[in-house]
């Protein structure tokens, strides 16, 4: 039997493009069959967040039950109105990268410190016989460390909070990221957004908040060590309740409600 | 039997990966702040460091001796996509977690190393058991670190509450430090010194001896110019 010369280049040539070829066509094979499951993991853990903001996984017992009583809807921010786009492709990265999509902020107007505004939202409505229950809207600002992305869930009102939820920061593991921490996430829910004059008023205050404060609905406490990320988060929501935000949108909700 | 079961145990403790070899380090320190992504992430080495053994073992006869590098690279590197996109399907929440750790895998020496020393020169079912067992060798260093820095980092394990926190009522202050990447350098080098006080074959020679501080060392006075000399 003769003797492979192993290292003659016809053997280098073959076992080079062999190798690279087999190689190839396992991993495509393997990721093509893969990514239905892959996207569907990326859609699910974003409804989970967005179920649990509003603390809807319990009252429905599972993400699946709470996703098929929400609606999902692209919005214009600026005229507030509920624009005919298929909110499946929409990205809020691809949104902020695409001209035309987004505008920039000037220093006044940019209270959460996030220089570009998309100029359509995705936001979740969460019906009960027929009438809106829970507003989950999509809110960020900067933090200490980075951007604050989150989600914010209204009551039916248009003014209780029924939950805060991050799913993506940057802030400090044990003091800023402890705007993770379930007991905090918990003093959000009942909490007042809007004065009687339509003036934002909900922000997180340094220590306790007291029990018989007249500002008791606007407060919530602040978390130690993390006064730069608890600011953070009072902006987000001054600015993504403001004008600028979402509040035409509400108005020409609670319009339509009445 | 008893050389297989040698060949399989032999990098747990005896030329540990990490404690002896002193590779794979950069995940040992990135990946170890909670227990059970260090758990995920030690699965996903143990496969690609046994399989990409048992592939380049495999195909070793043929393999030109000029690209070898290349050929085990490709090898390797196909693996670590392969075990890159399952966990992606199948445990989404940890490899947000893991991020580039589980990818960098590529470059992690254990398992080049393997390749390189073990796979080029053996069977591949004997390979095999050589990749498996560096990675349970790396593994168990690894849970040692994961276990120690959640426990002492957030005062749990595998999420389950171990010291009652302060935040949440408890007497627990976490330990920020542990957290941190560096406290990883200090444990890994007391598990070190751990295994070199039991195993005393892994103690190095040193490189350099010091000398001993005696008079002999201290050079001659250059020779003072005679002042006696004809002028």
């Amino acid at each position: 039997m003769p003797k492979l010369n192993k290292d003659s280049t016809l053997n280098i040539t073959f076992v080079g493009i062999g190798l690279c070829l087999l190689c190839s066509a396992i991993i495509s094979i393997i990721a093509i069959q893969l990514r239905s499951i892959q996207e569907n993991n990326v859609v699910l853990d974003m409804q989970k967040k967005i179920v649990s903001s509003a603390g809807l996984t319990t009252v429905y017992g599972s993400v699946e039950n709470a996703m098929s009583n929400i609606k999902t809807m692209i919005i214009d921010l600026d005229k507030g109105e509920i624009v005919d786009i298929s909110p499946d492709s929409y990205e809020l990265a691809k949104e902020l990268r695409e001209e035309g999509k987004y505008k920039f902020l000037s220093a006044e107007n940019d209270i959460a410190s996030i220089k570009k505004r998309e100029k359509f939202s995705k936001v979740y409505i969460e019906y009960k016989d027929d009438k809106i229950n829970t507003l989950i809207l999509p809110v960020r600002g900067y933090g200490l460390w980075g951007i604050l992305y989150g989600y914010l869930a209204i009551e039916g009102d248009f003014n209780t909070v029924a939950g805060l939820e991050f799913y993506e920061h940057k802030e400090t593991p044990g003091l800023g990221a402890e705007i993770d921490n379930p007991k905090w996430k918990a003093l959000w829910k009942g909490k007042k957004i809007y004065q009687e004059d339509g003036q934002v008023s909900l922000k997180v205050i340094k220590g306790s908040v007291l029990e018989n404060s007249d500002d008791f609905v606007y407060e919530v406490d602040g978390l130690s060590g993390a006064t730069l990320t608890c600011n953070g988060v009072t902006n987000l929501i001054a600015y993504w309740m403001g004008s600028d935000g979402f509040l035409n949108f509400i108005n020409n909700l609670k319009e339509i409600d009445v | 039997m008893s050389n297989y079961s040698e060949i399989l145990f032999r990098p747990v403790f005896k030329e540990n990966p990490i404690a002896l070899q002193m590779l794979g380090i950069c995940s040992a320190l990135a990946v170890t702040s909670k227990l059970y992504p260090t758990l995920i992430m030690c699965v996903a080495l143990t496969v690609t460091v046994s399989l990409s053994n048992f592939f380049i073992s495999m195909i070793r006869n043929i393999t030109p001796s000029n690209i070898r590098i290349i050929v085990q690279m490709t090898i390797i590197s196909s693996l670590v996509i392969l075990v890159d996109q399952a966990l992606k399907a199948y445990d989404y929440e940890t490899s947000k977690t893991l991020s580039v750790f589980v990818g960098l895998i590529i470059t992690n020496c254990i398992v080049m190393g393997r390749a390189e020393a073990f796979a080029m020169q053996n069977p591949p079912g004997v390979s095999f058991l050589d990749g498996f067992g560096n990675g349970l060798g790396y593994s168990v260093i690894l849970i040692i670190l994961g276990t120690i820095r959640e426990l002492f980092g957030t005062g749990t394990i595998l999420e389950y509450e171990i010291f009652p926190l302060v935040q949440n009522g408890g007497w627990y202050v976490p330990n920020n430090f542990f957290l941190l990447p560096p406290v990883s350098f200090i444990l890994i080098g007391l598990i070190i010194w751990a295994l070199r006080a039991w195993q005393k074959d892994q103690i190095e020679e040193p490189e350099f001896k010091m000398s001993e501080n005696s008079p002999e060392i201290i050079p001659n006075p250059p020779p003072t110019p005679s002042s006696k000399g004809s002028t």
